[in-house]
Protein backbone atom coordinates (compact mmCIF):
# COMPACT_ATOMS: atom_id res chain seq x y z
CA UNK A 1 0.00 0.00 0.00
CA UNK A 2 2.17 3.16 0.75
CA UNK A 3 4.80 4.01 -1.43
CA UNK A 4 8.42 3.04 -0.28
CA UNK A 5 8.58 6.20 1.84
CA UNK A 6 12.43 5.65 3.31
CA UNK A 7 14.56 8.97 3.39
CA UNK A 8 17.92 9.43 4.95
CA UNK A 9 17.74 10.43 8.63
CA UNK A 10 19.24 13.75 7.32
CA UNK A 11 16.14 14.88 5.48
CA UNK A 12 14.30 18.05 7.25
CA UNK A 13 11.20 16.93 8.46
CA UNK A 14 8.77 19.60 9.77
CA UNK A 15 7.39 17.14 12.49
CA UNK A 16 10.91 16.51 13.57
CA UNK A 17 11.52 12.54 14.67
CA UNK A 18 8.66 11.46 15.29
CA UNK A 19 9.19 8.96 18.44
CA UNK A 20 6.27 6.00 19.30
CA UNK A 21 4.67 5.95 23.12
CA UNK A 22 2.83 2.66 24.86
CA UNK A 23 -0.28 3.06 26.62
CA UNK A 24 -0.76 0.10 29.10
CA UNK A 25 -4.45 -0.55 29.28
CA UNK A 26 -4.51 -2.94 32.65
CA UNK A 27 -8.49 -3.21 32.24
CA UNK A 28 -9.74 -6.37 31.35
CA UNK A 29 -11.38 -5.91 27.28
CA UNK A 30 -14.76 -8.42 26.80
CA UNK A 31 -14.14 -9.04 23.00
CA UNK A 32 -16.84 -9.52 20.38
CA UNK A 33 -16.27 -13.17 20.15
CA UNK A 34 -17.14 -13.69 23.95
CA UNK A 35 -13.18 -13.89 25.37
CA UNK A 36 -11.45 -11.21 27.46
CA UNK A 37 -8.01 -9.85 26.83
CA UNK A 38 -6.92 -9.50 30.46
CA UNK A 39 -4.84 -6.48 29.85
CA UNK A 40 -2.94 -5.21 26.12
CA UNK A 41 -0.99 -2.15 25.13
CA UNK A 42 -1.18 0.31 22.19
CA UNK A 43 1.96 1.99 20.79
CA UNK A 44 0.79 5.33 19.41
CA UNK A 45 2.17 8.16 17.75
CA UNK A 46 1.06 12.11 18.52
CA UNK A 47 1.41 14.60 16.12
CA UNK A 48 0.50 18.83 17.11
CA UNK A 49 -0.19 19.89 20.35
CA UNK A 50 -3.45 19.22 22.63
CA UNK A 51 -5.53 22.44 23.49
CA UNK A 52 -6.56 23.34 26.78
CA UNK A 53 -9.71 22.77 26.27
CA UNK A 54 -8.81 19.35 24.82
CA UNK A 55 -10.97 18.97 22.37
CA UNK A 56 -8.95 19.49 18.96
CA UNK A 57 -7.99 15.57 19.62
CA UNK A 58 -8.08 13.25 15.96
CA UNK A 59 -8.19 9.73 15.79
CA UNK A 60 -6.37 8.18 12.81
CA UNK A 61 -7.34 4.92 12.19
CA UNK A 62 -5.59 2.90 9.93
CA UNK A 63 -6.29 -0.13 7.42
CA UNK A 64 -5.25 -3.56 7.12
CA UNK A 65 -1.61 -3.77 7.15
CA UNK A 66 -1.00 0.16 8.33
CA UNK A 67 0.79 1.49 11.90
CA UNK A 68 0.92 3.76 14.25
CA UNK A 69 3.96 5.78 12.29
CA UNK A 70 1.30 7.81 10.17
CA UNK A 71 3.33 10.68 9.66
CA UNK A 72 6.72 12.43 9.87
CA UNK A 73 10.36 10.46 9.87
CA UNK A 74 10.95 8.18 12.99
CA UNK A 75 14.14 7.06 14.10
CA UNK A 76 14.76 4.50 11.61
CA UNK A 77 14.30 7.05 8.65
CA UNK A 78 10.96 5.81 7.81
CA UNK A 79 8.74 8.54 6.65
CA UNK A 80 5.00 7.39 7.77
CA UNK A 81 2.30 5.90 5.80
CA UNK A 82 0.12 9.30 5.52
CA UNK A 83 2.50 12.18 5.69
CA UNK A 84 1.32 13.42 2.93
CA UNK A 85 -1.79 14.46 4.73
CA UNK A 86 -1.10 14.81 8.04
CA UNK A 87 1.31 17.80 9.14
CA UNK A 88 1.52 21.42 9.76
CA UNK A 89 -0.25 23.39 7.22
CA UNK A 90 -1.50 19.63 5.37
CA UNK A 91 -5.05 19.03 5.38
CA UNK A 92 -4.95 17.38 8.36
CA UNK A 93 -3.18 20.37 10.04
CA UNK A 94 -1.06 19.59 13.21
CA UNK A 95 -1.02 24.02 13.60
CA UNK A 96 -4.73 23.53 14.53
CA UNK A 97 -5.21 19.71 15.31
CA UNK A 98 -3.13 17.23 18.03
CA UNK A 99 -2.92 13.73 15.89
CA UNK A 100 -3.23 10.40 16.93
CA UNK A 101 -2.65 7.41 15.72
CA UNK A 102 -2.84 4.09 17.53
CA UNK A 103 -1.47 0.78 16.17
CA UNK A 104 -4.91 -1.25 16.69
CA UNK A 105 -4.06 -4.62 18.62
CA UNK A 106 -4.46 -7.74 16.89
CA UNK A 107 -1.48 -6.44 14.70
CA UNK A 108 1.88 -6.58 14.43
CA UNK A 109 3.19 -3.78 14.71
CA UNK A 110 3.83 -2.97 18.79
CA UNK A 111 0.41 -3.76 20.06
CA UNK A 112 -0.98 -6.36 21.31
CA UNK A 113 -1.58 -8.84 18.84
CA UNK A 114 -0.69 -12.45 17.88
CA UNK A 115 3.31 -12.15 18.22
CA UNK A 116 2.71 -10.94 21.88
CA UNK A 117 2.61 -13.31 24.87
CA UNK A 118 0.27 -15.23 26.17
CA UNK A 119 0.13 -14.56 29.96
CA UNK A 120 -1.75 -17.79 29.89
CA UNK A 121 0.96 -19.92 28.29
CA UNK A 122 4.04 -17.59 28.87
CA UNK A 123 4.68 -18.26 24.89
CA UNK A 124 3.29 -15.89 21.91
CA UNK A 125 -0.42 -16.21 21.06
CA UNK A 126 0.51 -17.05 17.42
CA UNK A 127 -3.07 -18.42 15.76
CA UNK A 128 -3.99 -18.73 19.12
CA UNK A 129 -5.02 -14.72 19.55
CA UNK A 130 -8.63 -14.33 19.80
CA UNK A 131 -10.66 -13.30 16.70
CA UNK A 132 -11.22 -9.37 16.42
CA UNK A 133 -14.17 -7.09 15.28
CA UNK A 134 -13.88 -3.67 14.30
CA UNK A 135 -16.28 -2.91 17.01
CA UNK A 136 -13.17 -4.25 19.35
CA UNK A 137 -10.85 -1.92 17.78
CA UNK A 138 -13.10 0.44 18.30
CA UNK A 139 -13.04 -0.52 22.12
CA UNK A 140 -9.66 -0.45 22.54
CA UNK A 141 -8.94 2.84 21.53
CA UNK A 142 -12.15 4.34 23.33
CA UNK A 143 -9.31 2.94 26.49
CA UNK A 144 -6.46 4.83 24.49
CA UNK A 145 -8.74 8.15 24.35
CA UNK A 146 -9.78 7.66 28.32
CA UNK A 147 -5.91 7.12 29.09
CA UNK A 148 -5.79 10.29 27.32
CA UNK A 149 -7.79 11.66 29.26
CA UNK A 150 -9.49 13.07 26.03
CA UNK A 151 -13.50 13.08 26.24
CA UNK A 152 -14.26 13.78 22.30
CA UNK A 153 -12.24 13.37 19.69
CA UNK A 154 -12.64 16.34 17.05
CA UNK A 155 -12.34 14.13 14.59
CA UNK A 156 -11.97 10.57 14.02
CA UNK A 157 -10.46 10.09 10.41
CA UNK A 158 -9.55 6.53 8.37
CA UNK A 159 -9.44 5.19 4.64
CA UNK A 160 -10.56 1.68 3.80
CA UNK A 161 -10.68 -0.56 6.96
CA UNK A 162 -9.34 2.67 8.81
CA UNK A 163 -13.14 4.28 7.26
CA UNK A 164 -15.22 1.19 8.88
CA UNK A 165 -13.57 2.13 12.29
CA UNK A 166 -14.73 5.93 11.68
CA UNK A 167 -18.28 4.70 11.21
CA UNK A 168 -18.66 1.94 13.87
CA UNK A 169 -16.95 4.75 16.18
CA UNK A 170 -20.31 6.96 15.18
CA UNK A 171 -22.75 4.23 16.30
CA UNK A 172 -20.36 2.91 19.00
CA UNK A 173 -19.89 6.23 20.70
CA UNK A 174 -22.47 8.82 19.08
CA UNK A 175 -21.30 11.39 21.45
CA UNK A 176 -17.42 10.92 21.41
CA UNK A 177 -17.00 12.56 18.15
CA UNK A 178 -17.75 15.56 16.49
CA UNK A 179 -17.08 14.21 12.59
CA UNK A 180 -16.09 11.50 10.79
CA UNK A 181 -14.04 11.46 7.59
CA UNK A 182 -14.90 8.15 6.03
CA UNK A 183 -12.33 7.42 3.25
CA UNK A 184 -12.68 4.51 0.31
CA UNK A 185 -14.58 2.28 2.82
CA UNK A 186 -17.72 0.03 2.27
CA UNK A 187 -20.49 -0.60 5.06
CA UNK A 188 -19.90 -4.20 4.02
CA UNK A 189 -17.32 -6.61 1.93
CA UNK A 190 -18.50 -8.24 -1.23
CA UNK A 191 -18.51 -11.45 -2.07
CA UNK A 192 -15.70 -10.50 -4.75
CA UNK A 193 -13.64 -8.60 -1.96
CA UNK A 194 -14.18 -11.82 0.94
CA UNK A 195 -13.24 -14.22 -1.87
CA UNK A 196 -9.61 -12.03 -2.77
CA UNK A 197 -9.08 -12.35 1.03
CA UNK A 198 -9.31 -15.94 0.73
CA UNK A 199 -6.91 -16.27 -1.88
CA UNK A 200 -4.38 -14.35 0.55
CA UNK A 201 -5.20 -16.58 3.32
CA UNK A 202 -4.77 -19.83 1.68
CA UNK A 203 -1.81 -18.27 0.00
CA UNK A 204 -0.11 -18.13 3.68
CA UNK A 205 -1.89 -21.35 5.13
CA UNK A 206 -0.21 -23.33 2.06
CA UNK A 207 2.78 -22.28 2.91
CA UNK A 208 4.95 -25.56 4.91
CA UNK A 209 6.99 -22.94 7.10
CA UNK A 210 3.31 -21.50 8.04
CA UNK A 211 2.46 -24.90 10.28
CA UNK A 212 -0.87 -24.66 10.61
CA UNK A 213 -0.35 -20.76 12.59
CA UNK A 214 2.30 -22.21 14.72
CA UNK A 215 5.47 -21.21 12.95
CA UNK A 216 6.97 -19.02 16.03
CA UNK A 217 6.81 -22.08 18.22
CA UNK A 218 8.68 -23.73 15.31
CA UNK A 219 10.62 -20.98 14.38
CA UNK A 220 9.73 -21.16 10.96
CA UNK A 221 8.82 -18.24 8.80
CA UNK A 222 6.01 -18.29 6.63
CA UNK A 223 7.15 -15.85 4.50
CA UNK A 224 6.78 -16.94 0.92
CA UNK A 225 3.05 -17.45 1.84
CA UNK A 226 2.59 -14.12 3.08
CA UNK A 227 4.53 -12.58 0.17
CA UNK A 228 1.92 -14.12 -1.84
CA UNK A 229 -0.87 -12.56 -0.20
CA UNK A 230 0.11 -9.41 -0.23
CA UNK A 231 0.85 -9.82 -4.38
CA UNK A 232 -2.65 -10.14 -4.62
CA UNK A 233 -3.73 -8.01 -1.94
CA UNK A 234 -1.51 -5.35 -3.24
CA UNK A 235 -2.41 -5.52 -7.18
CA UNK A 236 -6.46 -5.64 -6.03
CA UNK A 237 -5.30 -2.03 -4.57
CA UNK A 238 -4.08 -0.71 -8.01
CA UNK A 239 -6.02 -0.11 -11.42
CA UNK A 240 -5.11 -1.41 -14.52
CA UNK A 241 -4.16 2.32 -16.03
CA UNK A 242 -2.23 3.12 -13.02
CA UNK A 243 0.22 -0.08 -13.65
CA UNK A 244 -0.12 0.30 -17.22
CA UNK A 245 1.41 3.81 -17.12
CA UNK A 246 3.58 2.68 -14.48
CA UNK A 247 5.20 -0.21 -15.98
CA UNK A 248 3.72 -1.13 -19.15
CA UNK A 249 4.73 -4.10 -20.73
CA UNK A 250 8.46 -2.76 -19.84
CA UNK A 251 10.78 -5.97 -19.74
CA UNK A 252 14.04 -5.79 -17.41
CA UNK A 253 17.08 -6.70 -19.26
CA UNK A 254 19.49 -6.49 -16.64
CA UNK A 255 21.98 -9.52 -16.43
CA UNK A 256 20.83 -11.00 -19.48
CA UNK A 257 23.88 -11.64 -21.76
CA UNK A 258 23.55 -10.99 -25.93
CA UNK A 259 24.11 -14.69 -26.29
CA UNK A 260 21.81 -16.01 -23.62
CA UNK A 261 18.16 -15.95 -25.17
CA UNK A 262 16.16 -16.14 -21.99
CA UNK A 263 13.43 -14.10 -21.59
CA UNK A 264 13.63 -11.05 -19.37
CA UNK A 265 11.10 -10.40 -16.05
CA UNK A 266 8.86 -7.82 -16.96
CA UNK A 267 9.10 -4.91 -15.02
CA UNK A 268 5.60 -5.09 -12.98
CA UNK A 269 7.06 -8.62 -12.23
CA UNK A 270 10.07 -7.23 -10.42
CA UNK A 271 7.90 -4.58 -8.42
CA UNK A 272 5.03 -6.55 -7.41
CA UNK A 273 7.91 -9.49 -6.33
CA UNK A 274 9.84 -6.88 -4.45
CA UNK A 275 6.66 -5.29 -2.72
CA UNK A 276 5.63 -8.91 -1.34
CA UNK A 277 9.11 -9.90 -0.14
CA UNK A 278 9.83 -6.30 1.73
CA UNK A 279 5.64 -7.45 3.30
CA UNK A 280 6.48 -10.55 4.24
CA UNK A 281 9.68 -9.54 6.55
CA UNK A 282 7.93 -7.03 8.63
CA UNK A 283 4.50 -8.27 8.74
CA UNK A 284 2.88 -11.36 11.02
CA UNK A 285 1.28 -14.16 9.28
CA UNK A 286 -1.41 -14.76 11.78
CA UNK A 287 -2.26 -10.58 12.30
CA UNK A 288 -2.81 -10.79 7.82
CA UNK A 289 -5.42 -13.25 8.62
CA UNK A 290 -7.01 -11.83 11.52
CA UNK A 291 -7.12 -9.11 10.17
CA UNK A 292 -8.40 -9.98 6.57
CA UNK A 293 -10.84 -11.94 8.52
CA UNK A 294 -11.67 -9.03 10.72
CA UNK A 295 -12.53 -7.06 7.29
CA UNK A 296 -14.35 -9.73 6.01
CA UNK A 297 -16.87 -10.05 8.72
CA UNK A 298 -17.46 -5.86 8.81
CA UNK A 299 -21.09 -5.38 8.40
CA UNK A 300 -21.91 -1.86 9.57
CA UNK A 301 -25.77 -2.52 9.51
CA UNK A 302 -26.12 -6.31 10.93
CA UNK A 303 -27.12 -5.21 14.50
CA UNK A 304 -29.65 -2.64 13.18
CA UNK A 305 -31.89 -4.98 10.70
CA UNK A 306 -29.46 -5.14 8.28
CA UNK A 307 -31.04 -1.65 7.59
CA UNK A 308 -27.84 1.27 7.36
CA UNK A 309 -30.31 3.97 7.51
CA UNK A 310 -31.29 2.44 10.81
CA UNK A 311 -27.93 2.30 12.13
CA UNK A 312 -26.69 5.90 10.93
CA UNK A 313 -29.91 7.04 12.94
CA UNK A 314 -27.94 6.48 15.96
CA UNK A 315 -25.16 9.05 14.80
CA UNK A 316 -24.88 12.33 15.82
CA UNK A 317 -21.62 13.18 14.28
CA UNK A 318 -21.12 15.40 10.99
CA UNK A 319 -19.84 13.15 8.01
CA UNK A 320 -17.52 13.17 4.83
CA UNK A 321 -17.33 10.78 3.03
CA UNK A 322 -14.60 10.25 0.13
CA UNK A 323 -14.65 7.78 -2.65
CA UNK A 324 -12.21 6.88 -5.91
CA UNK A 325 -13.02 7.09 -9.30
CA UNK A 326 -10.35 3.80 -9.90
CA UNK A 327 -11.29 2.01 -6.44
CA UNK A 328 -12.63 -1.40 -7.53
CA UNK A 329 -11.77 -3.04 -3.99
CA UNK A 330 -14.08 -0.14 -1.87
CA UNK A 331 -15.57 1.74 -5.35
CA UNK A 332 -17.49 4.87 -5.29
CA UNK A 333 -20.82 2.96 -5.20
CA UNK A 334 -20.10 1.65 -1.69
CA UNK A 335 -19.10 5.19 -0.46
CA UNK A 336 -22.30 6.49 -2.09
CA UNK A 337 -24.48 4.29 -0.55
CA UNK A 338 -23.06 4.92 3.04
CA UNK A 339 -23.76 8.74 1.91
CA UNK A 340 -27.42 7.89 0.73
CA UNK A 341 -27.81 6.06 4.13
CA UNK A 342 -26.99 9.09 5.98
CA UNK A 343 -28.72 11.45 4.29
CA UNK A 344 -32.14 9.16 4.71
CA UNK A 345 -31.21 9.29 8.05
CA UNK A 346 -31.02 12.95 8.13
CA UNK A 347 -27.39 13.28 9.28
CA UNK A 348 -24.77 15.62 8.47
CA UNK A 349 -23.13 14.69 5.57
CA UNK A 350 -20.88 15.70 2.27
CA UNK A 351 -19.58 13.39 -0.39
CA UNK A 352 -16.92 13.63 -3.08
CA UNK A 353 -15.62 11.31 -5.49
CA UNK A 354 -12.32 12.06 -6.48
CA UNK A 355 -11.39 11.40 -10.24
CA UNK A 356 -8.10 9.42 -10.26
CA UNK A 357 -6.69 6.29 -11.68
CA UNK A 358 -4.35 5.29 -8.74
CA UNK A 359 -6.96 1.99 -7.47
CA UNK A 360 -7.85 1.53 -4.14
CA UNK A 361 -4.27 3.29 -2.92
CA UNK A 362 -5.27 6.72 -4.30
CA UNK A 363 -6.55 7.21 -0.51
CA UNK A 364 -2.74 7.14 0.56
CA UNK A 365 -0.93 8.94 -2.43
CA UNK A 366 -1.28 12.87 -2.53
CA UNK A 367 -4.34 14.28 -4.95
CA UNK A 368 -4.09 18.20 -4.55
CA UNK A 369 -8.25 17.86 -5.23
CA UNK A 370 -8.70 15.30 -2.59
CA UNK A 371 -5.96 17.13 0.06
CA UNK A 372 -7.82 20.42 -0.84
CA UNK A 373 -11.47 19.02 0.27
CA UNK A 374 -10.14 17.46 3.44
CA UNK A 375 -8.66 20.55 4.44
CA UNK A 376 -11.42 23.06 3.86
CA UNK A 377 -13.69 20.55 5.59
CA UNK A 378 -11.10 19.91 8.70
CA UNK A 379 -10.23 23.88 8.47
CA UNK A 380 -14.29 24.52 8.52
CA UNK A 381 -14.20 22.17 11.80
CA UNK A 382 -11.76 23.74 13.62
CA UNK A 383 -12.68 27.18 13.38
CA UNK A 384 -16.28 25.73 14.86
CA UNK A 385 -14.15 23.80 17.99
CA UNK A 386 -12.54 27.82 18.13
CA UNK A 387 -15.88 29.21 18.37
CA UNK A 388 -17.09 26.31 20.58
CA UNK A 389 -14.22 26.77 22.97
CA UNK A 390 -15.00 30.78 23.22
CA UNK B 1 -28.84 34.50 -9.55
CA UNK B 2 -30.02 36.46 -6.47
CA UNK B 3 -33.04 37.82 -7.80
CA UNK B 4 -35.01 34.68 -7.52
CA UNK B 5 -34.29 34.18 -3.88
CA UNK B 6 -37.65 36.47 -3.11
CA UNK B 7 -40.29 33.92 -3.57
CA UNK B 8 -38.53 30.62 -3.02
CA UNK B 9 -38.17 31.68 0.55
CA UNK B 10 -41.92 32.34 1.06
CA UNK B 11 -42.61 28.75 -0.28
CA UNK B 12 -40.56 26.84 1.75
CA UNK B 13 -41.87 25.60 5.19
CA UNK B 14 -39.53 25.86 7.92
CA UNK B 15 -37.55 23.24 9.21
CA UNK B 16 -38.41 21.12 6.22
CA UNK B 17 -35.99 18.70 4.27
CA UNK B 18 -34.76 20.15 1.26
CA UNK B 19 -32.55 19.23 -1.81
CA UNK B 20 -30.97 21.92 -3.78
CA UNK B 21 -30.17 20.34 -7.77
CA UNK B 22 -27.14 21.91 -8.66
CA UNK B 23 -26.45 24.45 -5.69
CA UNK B 24 -23.45 25.69 -6.90
CA UNK B 25 -21.65 27.46 -3.90
CA UNK B 26 -24.02 27.10 -1.80
CA UNK B 27 -25.24 30.72 -1.11
CA UNK B 28 -29.03 30.17 -1.80
CA UNK B 29 -28.83 26.75 0.31
CA UNK B 30 -26.96 28.50 3.42
CA UNK B 31 -29.21 31.57 3.08
CA UNK B 32 -32.60 28.91 3.15
CA UNK B 33 -30.72 26.98 6.50
CA UNK B 34 -29.99 30.42 7.99
CA UNK B 35 -33.40 32.00 7.34
CA UNK B 36 -35.45 28.96 7.30
CA UNK B 37 -33.76 26.03 9.34
CA UNK B 38 -34.46 23.42 6.78
CA UNK B 39 -32.28 20.55 6.72
CA UNK B 40 -30.53 20.74 3.56
CA UNK B 41 -28.77 18.86 1.06
CA UNK B 42 -27.44 20.26 -2.24
CA UNK B 43 -26.00 18.00 -5.16
CA UNK B 44 -23.61 19.93 -7.24
CA UNK B 45 -20.44 18.31 -9.90
CA UNK B 46 -18.36 21.19 -10.09
CA UNK B 47 -15.22 20.38 -7.37
CA UNK B 48 -14.60 23.96 -7.01
CA UNK B 49 -18.38 24.99 -5.89
CA UNK B 50 -18.33 21.66 -4.14
CA UNK B 51 -15.37 23.29 -1.53
CA UNK B 52 -17.18 26.14 -1.78
CA UNK B 53 -20.04 24.55 -0.32
CA UNK B 54 -18.12 22.36 2.24
CA UNK B 55 -16.54 25.81 3.23
CA UNK B 56 -20.03 26.87 4.16
CA UNK B 57 -20.23 24.23 6.35
CA UNK B 58 -23.23 22.49 3.99
CA UNK B 59 -23.82 19.30 3.42
CA UNK B 60 -23.00 18.75 -0.33
CA UNK B 61 -23.03 15.84 -2.58
CA UNK B 62 -20.77 15.07 -5.93
CA UNK B 63 -23.86 13.64 -8.23
CA UNK B 64 -24.32 14.39 -11.94
CA UNK B 65 -27.98 15.13 -12.24
CA UNK B 66 -27.81 13.80 -15.57
CA UNK B 67 -27.79 10.67 -13.99
CA UNK B 68 -30.60 10.18 -12.21
CA UNK B 69 -31.88 10.78 -8.91
CA UNK B 70 -32.81 6.92 -8.24
CA UNK B 71 -30.57 7.00 -5.51
CA UNK B 72 -33.23 8.97 -3.70
CA UNK B 73 -36.04 7.13 -2.44
CA UNK B 74 -39.89 8.68 -2.70
CA UNK B 75 -41.13 11.72 -1.46
CA UNK B 76 -37.81 11.58 0.82
CA UNK B 77 -37.69 15.56 0.67
CA UNK B 78 -40.20 17.55 1.50
CA UNK B 79 -39.14 20.09 -1.29
CA UNK B 80 -36.49 19.52 -4.42
CA UNK B 81 -35.35 23.13 -5.70
CA UNK B 82 -33.93 23.45 -9.01
CA UNK B 83 -32.44 27.48 -9.86
CA UNK B 84 -30.86 28.00 -13.03
CA UNK B 85 -30.64 24.48 -14.24
CA UNK B 86 -32.82 22.82 -16.28
CA UNK B 87 -32.11 24.33 -19.44
CA UNK B 88 -28.63 22.65 -19.19
CA UNK B 89 -29.53 19.11 -18.68
CA UNK B 90 -29.46 16.55 -20.81
CA UNK B 91 -32.72 15.40 -20.82
CA UNK B 92 -35.19 18.19 -18.38
CA UNK B 93 -38.37 16.14 -18.41
CA UNK B 94 -37.20 13.49 -17.09
CA UNK B 95 -35.32 15.37 -14.42
CA UNK B 96 -38.45 17.20 -13.68
CA UNK B 97 -40.36 13.86 -13.06
CA UNK B 98 -37.34 12.38 -11.02
CA UNK B 99 -37.51 15.79 -8.66
CA UNK B 100 -41.11 15.36 -8.19
CA UNK B 101 -41.06 11.40 -7.66
CA UNK B 102 -38.34 12.90 -4.98
CA UNK B 103 -39.72 15.34 -3.25
CA UNK B 104 -43.91 16.24 -2.65
CA UNK B 105 -43.04 19.23 -3.91
CA UNK B 106 -40.69 21.12 -6.45
CA UNK B 107 -39.56 24.40 -6.86
CA UNK B 108 -37.90 25.60 -10.45
CA UNK B 109 -36.27 28.43 -11.69
CA UNK B 110 -35.04 29.05 -15.58
CA UNK B 111 -34.34 32.03 -17.73
CA UNK B 112 -37.14 33.01 -19.67
CA UNK B 113 -36.02 32.84 -23.01
CA UNK B 114 -39.30 34.95 -24.08
CA UNK B 115 -37.64 38.01 -22.91
CA UNK B 116 -37.70 41.60 -25.23
CA UNK B 117 -34.19 41.57 -24.93
CA UNK B 118 -33.01 38.17 -26.35
CA UNK B 119 -36.30 38.87 -28.83
CA UNK B 120 -34.43 41.93 -29.73
CA UNK B 121 -31.32 40.40 -30.04
CA UNK B 122 -32.20 37.70 -32.31
CA UNK B 123 -34.62 39.96 -34.47
CA UNK B 124 -31.88 42.43 -35.41
CA UNK B 125 -28.76 40.63 -35.52
CA UNK B 126 -30.02 37.10 -36.36
CA UNK B 127 -27.67 35.47 -34.32
CA UNK B 128 -28.45 33.27 -31.44
CA UNK B 129 -28.48 35.90 -28.43
CA UNK B 130 -26.07 36.65 -25.93
CA UNK B 131 -27.23 38.70 -22.38
CA UNK B 132 -25.97 39.48 -19.24
CA UNK B 133 -28.77 36.27 -18.05
CA UNK B 134 -27.04 33.68 -21.12
CA UNK B 135 -23.55 35.13 -21.35
CA UNK B 136 -22.34 32.78 -23.58
CA UNK B 137 -21.71 31.82 -27.27
CA UNK B 138 -24.03 29.43 -29.02
CA UNK B 139 -21.46 26.82 -29.33
CA UNK B 140 -19.67 26.88 -25.23
CA UNK B 141 -22.98 27.44 -23.56
CA UNK B 142 -23.87 24.96 -21.04
CA UNK B 143 -27.59 26.21 -22.03
CA UNK B 144 -28.53 23.53 -23.77
CA UNK B 145 -31.96 23.53 -24.14
CA UNK B 146 -33.51 27.01 -23.95
CA UNK B 147 -37.26 28.02 -23.86
CA UNK B 148 -40.03 30.42 -22.32
CA UNK B 149 -42.10 29.64 -19.56
CA UNK B 150 -44.96 29.29 -22.21
CA UNK B 151 -43.50 25.99 -23.19
CA UNK B 152 -42.85 24.84 -19.60
CA UNK B 153 -46.31 25.39 -18.86
CA UNK B 154 -47.27 23.15 -22.20
CA UNK B 155 -44.66 20.40 -20.57
CA UNK B 156 -46.07 20.52 -17.24
CA UNK B 157 -50.43 20.34 -18.61
CA UNK B 158 -48.24 17.54 -21.03
CA UNK B 159 -46.78 15.75 -18.30
CA UNK B 160 -50.36 16.26 -15.05
CA UNK B 161 -47.60 18.59 -13.22
CA UNK B 162 -49.54 21.00 -11.41
CA UNK B 163 -48.59 24.25 -10.82
CA UNK B 164 -49.06 25.59 -7.14
CA UNK B 165 -47.83 29.27 -7.47
CA UNK B 166 -45.70 31.03 -10.38
CA UNK B 167 -43.45 34.05 -10.51
CA UNK B 168 -42.18 36.42 -12.64
CA UNK B 169 -38.85 37.93 -11.99
CA UNK B 170 -37.52 41.22 -14.48
CA UNK B 171 -37.43 44.96 -14.48
CA UNK B 172 -41.05 45.96 -13.61
CA UNK B 173 -41.64 48.11 -16.36
CA UNK B 174 -44.75 50.86 -15.78
CA UNK B 175 -46.64 47.61 -15.21
CA UNK B 176 -45.86 45.93 -18.66
CA UNK B 177 -44.35 42.44 -16.96
CA UNK B 178 -48.02 42.45 -15.43
CA UNK B 179 -49.46 42.88 -18.97
CA UNK B 180 -46.83 40.99 -20.93
CA UNK B 181 -45.33 38.53 -18.86
CA UNK B 182 -43.25 36.61 -21.22
CA UNK B 183 -41.82 39.33 -22.65
CA UNK B 184 -40.44 41.37 -18.98
CA UNK B 185 -39.93 37.62 -17.53
CA UNK B 186 -36.22 37.14 -16.60
CA UNK B 187 -36.29 34.53 -14.78
CA UNK B 188 -39.30 32.47 -14.17
CA UNK B 189 -40.03 30.42 -11.30
CA UNK B 190 -42.43 27.64 -10.01
CA UNK B 191 -43.57 25.89 -7.42
CA UNK B 192 -44.75 22.20 -8.50
CA UNK B 193 -46.67 19.03 -7.16
CA UNK B 194 -48.10 16.13 -9.03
Amino acid sequence: MPPDTALPFSVHHPLGTTASQIAVINKPMDLVCGTTLPFHSLVFETYGILNKARNNAVLICHALSGDHHAAGIDKDGKVGWWDHYIGPDKAIDTNKYFVICPNNIGSCCGSTGPTATDPETGKPYGKNFPSIQVRDWVESQKYLMDHLKIDCWAAVIGGSLGGMQAMCWSLAYPEKLQHAVVIAAAMKLSAQNIAFNEIARRAIQSDAEFKDGHYLDYQTSPKQGLALARMIGHLTYLSDDALGRKFGRLVNSDGLGTAEKELGEFEVANYLNYQGDKFSQQFDANSYILITKMLDHFDLAQDYNNDPTEAFSQAKCQFLVISFSSDWRFSPLCSRQITDSLIGAGKAVSYIRIESDQGHDAFLLPDTRYQNALGIYLSRAASELEANSL
Amino acid sequence: MSDDIGPIGAWITPKSRLLDLGCGDGDLLRTLIDDYQVQGYGLEIDPDSINQCIRKGLNVIEQDLNGGLENFADKSFDTVLMTQTLQSLRHPHLVLDEMLRVGRRCIVTFPNFGHWQTRVFFALQGRMPVTKQLAYQWYDTPNIHLFTYKDFEALCSERNIRVLRRAFVGSPLLGLNRLFPNLFTKTAVYHLTK
